[in-house]
């Protein structure tokens, strides 16, 4: 990899500069605006990073500064990370869906100075977390509506400091050209601060060797090319986001385009038709749950031969994808598939010129990743951290096995400590955590070993397969085997389920909560005329509850078959009155259940499960949008699954 | 809202002794009241009170036997629609007047025809002048679409939008117009109260942004406290109270019109 970064090129900045004196004339970022797609190319972002660099220099940000970056994903912001780092700050992107309080700690414990923020939105929770004590000098927004009455004087509009950036350009030549000079592969890149699904987040420092080594392994692993097309939607404090729409645009020079708001990301999707496209799980699974629900309403025509070409995908499509024999009746059955589903399926979704997609974050449910291989799509699995710049294992070309997350990733090396758990080592294991020099020795070890958290094992293939966060492994009082997640993501595939929390460890038997899919239960509500005021009303509907029954059955015929999990079927269950909610608390910013939070919220549902009650009630403060709270109550029922016995009994019968 | 005060100007529009009955039935008796420039003015008040008669009135749907009505300095006794919109005023209405088959972008668009210079044989073409005109309407209609952050829906037929977003749809078009005067029949009734604090929200910043004056119908008492500059409150077609949000809440004629009084 050594021939594409060359030891000059160690920043993204100069990655920059480079991009422009190479590729100046080609799109680098595009972003839709009044409906048209705007392109600026390789040149005119590195004139934009310029004189936004000087205006952040003419306003006092200095070398070791941290400036927060706070919106959905916008070219400017993007700029914004370029120009900072230009002139030696460090870049703090945030969620910018947390509310002030959550972003307030991470602006006090990263000591941001600065702010570059997308809207009014944004501007009004800076005012807010700077009316406490002295913090954040300067606040810098790219959208100035509704601000017209805004006069503070730490406000500053984005075109304001590009113009006084461009003045102090000239008055100061050669400046900029000496900062960027000044920055080596071994600073602080970015601090990426983790959602956390315990506690408070972590500040992950990245430096650009660790970034850009990444980066370049990932190209070089994939064959990514100047031509690839990519869309950035994941928030831009998530690493993912940081390495594919950032890292990897400014080596490799593909352009990378920005939705026009994050509800037109299907539309937008579509009209680019991206080359090289990641989503979590969940993005699958819901892009899968409208296609299942839009093909119930469609006619019987298109009906049976969406079904019977699904059946045909199921047989051989995997296979055809990856080039293994197939027989020619399939083979042919397959092409006409193509011509009259997966392709207009594809090209509905936006997958038609898909070369690669990833997911990862969390496992993806078994058949939802078949759903997409089959059908042609490359889907792939990746497992990474913040922590390791990304890449931990990745699934090569041809080599899918769905059950596993792939190979280590190129310059990765994997090993287990004793209890099973995943460690690494690799070019990207960050620095530090900011500030926390005792999170950072309890992570990371003094040779550069990280432990990960996850319980996995290297199956025959030599592809590691992780079964659940270590430490929610559980045992079931009868000593059967417990693995929340496994069960969970089972339960996901279920259009009508939208989220699953099971409970097990150290209890008689395994329980779950299930909060319904709005949309795919509703439309179930509307073909069937069944009436609903509410979530709360729908998700108590004895149809709703007899399906999710069936549903919950089905997967203990599932686990029955598994040797090891046949003892963990689930028992007992209830559905929530509410849906779990990350302004509660209850998800993480990524939209992982905090299982142990959820547990004590609900503590006497959890309770109510494990007793013989057939309903019980509860009262749940809830937040909304604009962060007041309020209170629902319900009346639960608690319902009992069948279990099926497995050829061996387990003690569990009793 | 002390910005808001600063910004209102003079009387845009001055209605003098109104009188309007259909038959027997009196509508509107002998009501006066004023809208100043750049305010938004909420009129209130009980069902059948007149409040939509009033508007009707103002948008010259309906004529009044008496009174008069001087808008921009002009007096003139009757206004048809169509010299309503010509000279400014823009409107909603209660049940939602949209093209149902059609996209938001086009129902929005047809609030720029009277902005229109070319034309139905030049938009036929759809060559030279015809394609610029048209890309210039379509910006203006694109900046509406991002400024009441519909963009999702931009293609979609208005009939598959739920109701909040078909209001919000109509105040697009409503907007495209570029009226001085904008009168909004009900903008909130059947929203809950998340649509109802984003119509909120693009009432203030459309005062805001463009300085158009508003004047609007509203039954929920939050909302007009909150956003109106000034309250007029009609009961059985009489003009009972007219003042600021708060000289209105503590009139006592306002009281017993809603909570009811033994006559």
């Amino acid at each position: 990899m050594s021939s594409a970064t060359p030891e000059n090129l160690d920043t993204f900045p100069k990655l920059c500069a480079d991009q422009a004196a190479k590729n100046g004339g080609r799109p680098a970022i595009r972003e839709k605006n009044f409906g048209i797609w705007q392109t600026w190319t390789w040149a005119q972002v590195a004139a934009e990073v310029r004189a936004l660099a000087c205006g952040l220099a003419a306003l006092g940000l200095k070398r070791g500064d941290k400036i927060a970056i706070v919106g959905d994903n916008r070219p400017r912001l993007y700029w914004t990370m370029t120009a900072a780092q230009a002139i030696g700050a460090i870049p703090v992107p945030l969620y910018q869906d947390s509310a002030a309080k959550e972003m307030t700690f991470v602006i006090d414990h990263a000591e941001v100075r600065f702010a570059m923020v997308e809207d009014q939105e944004q501007v009004d929770k800076m005012i807010e977390i700077r009316s406490g004590d002295g913090r954040l000098d300067q606040v810098i927004y790219d959208d100035a509506r509704g601000m017209r009455h805004y006069n503070h004087d730490f406000l500053h509009s984005f075109d304001d400091v590009q113009a006084a950036g461009r003045e102090f350009d000239t008055a100061n030549a050669g400046f900029y050209e000496a900062e960027v000079a000044k920055g080596t592969g071994t600073d602080t890149a970015i601090i990426l601060y983790t959602s956390g699904t315990t506690g408070q987040p972590k500040g992950v420092v990245l430096s650009f060797d660790n970034l850009v080594r990444s980066a370049a392994n990932g190209i070089a692993f994939d064959n990514l090319c100047l031509d690839e097309e990519v869309l950035a939607y994941l928030p831009m404090a998530w690493v993912g986001d940081h390495l594919f729409s950032f890292g990897q645009s400014y080596l490799a020079g593909f352009c990378v385009s920005c939705p026009e708001s994050s509800d037109t990301v299907l539309h937008d999707l579509r009209e680019l038709g991206p080359t090289y496209f990641f989503a979590p799980p969940r993005i699958f699974e819901n892009i899968l749950t409208t296609v299942m629900i839009r093909m119930e309403d469609a006619g019987w025509v298109k009906r049976r031969m969406f079904h019977y070409f699904m059946s045909v995908a199921k047989r051989c499509g995997s296979d055809i994808l990856d080039r293994k024999p197939v027989p020619l009746a399939n083979r042919l059955l397959y092409a006409i598939g193509d011509l009259l589903v997966y392709g207009p399926l594809r090209n509905t979704l936006g997958f038609s010129r898909v070369r690669l997609a990833y997911t990862a974050g969390e496992a993806i449910g078994p058949e939802i990743f078949a759903f997409y291989r089959s059908t042609g799509i490359n889907l792939k699995q990746l497992y990474g951290s913040t922590e390791a710049s990304v890449y931990i294992t990745m699934q090569p070309d041809g080599e899918i096995l769905p059950d596993t997350v792939g190979r280590p990733a190129p310059e990765v090396e994997i090993k287990f400590t004793d209890s099973g758990e995943v460690m690494f080592r690799s070019p990207g294991v960050f620095v530090e955590y900011y500030k926390s020099a005792e999170a950072t020795a309890a992570t990371k070890t003094n040779d550069g070993w990280v432990h990960t958290g996850d319980a996995g094992y290297l199956n025959e293939q030599g592809h590691l397969k992780i079964i659940d966060r270590a430490k929610d492994v559980g045992r079931l009082n009868n000593g059967a085997l417990f693995a929340p997640k496994y069960i969970e993501n089972k339960l996901k595939f279920f259009p009508e389920i939208k989220e699953a929390v099971a409970y097990g460890d150290q209890r008689d038997y395994c329980a779950v909560f299930v909060n319904i899919d709005l949309a795919a239960v509703g439309s179930w509500a509307e073909r069937n005329n069944v009436a609903y005021a509410s979530y709360q009303e729908l998700a108590a509907h004895p149809q709703v509850l007899a399906s999710i029954t069936r549903h919950i059955e089905a997967v203990n015929r599932d686990l029955s078959e598994d040797e090891k999990l046949a003892g963990s079927q689930i028992e007992r269950f209830l559905v929530l009155h509410k849906e779990l909610d990350a302004d509660d608390g209850e998800l993480t910013r990524t939209r992982k259940v905090r299982r142990s939070f959820v547990a004590d919220k609900y503590d006497s549902l959890v309770e109510a499960l494990y007793s013989k009650l057939d309903h019980t009630h509860v009262e749940t403060e809830m937040t909304f949008e604009d962060g007041r709270k309020g209170v629902i109550a319900a009346d639960l029922q608690i319902l009992s699954a069948k279990t099926i016995s497995s050829a061996p009994p387990l003690k569990a019968a009793s | 809202m002390t910005q808001a005060r600063e910004r209102i100007g003079d009387t845009l529009l001055a209605l003098e002794n109104v009188n309007l009955a259909f038959g027997g039935v009196r509508a509107l008796s002998d009501v006066s009241f004023e809208i100043r420039e750049h305010e938004i003015l909420a009129i209130i008040g009980p069902n059948g009170a007149g409040k939509s008669s009033m508007l009707n009135v103002i948008n010259g749907f309906y004529h009044p036997q008496e009174g008069a009505i001087t808008y921009k300095g002009k007096k003139r006794k009757q206004m048809r629609p169509h010299e309503a919109a010509a000279t400014g005023i823009a409107r909603t209405f209660q049940n939602i007047a949209l093209f149902r088959g059609m996209s938001t972008l086009d129902n929005i668009m047809t609030g720029r025809l009277l902005k229109m210079r070319r034309n139905f044989l030049w938009q036929a073409l759809y060559w030279g002048p015809a394609v610029r005109e048209e890309m210039e309407h379509r910006e203006a209609a694109e900046r509406i679409i991002d400024f009441l952050e519909i963009q999702s829906i931009r293609k979609t037929p208005v009939g598959r939008l739920p109701y909040g977003l078909q209001k919000r749809v109509e105040l697009g078009r409503a907007l495209a117009a570029e009226p001085d005067l904008l009168l909004l029949d009900e903008p909130m009734a059947g929203m809950n109260v998340e649509e109802k604090e984003d119509m909120c929200r693009f009432i203030l910043d459309v005062s805001d942004e463009f300085g158009t004056t508003i004047a609007l119908i509203e039954h929920d008492m939050g909302v007009v406290m909150d956003i109106s500059d000034r309250v007029v409150v009609l009961d059985y077609g009489r003009k009972i109270a007219d003042g600021t949000p708060d000289e209105v809440r503590g009139n006592a004629a306002v009281i017993d019109a809603y909570l009811g009084v033994s006559h």
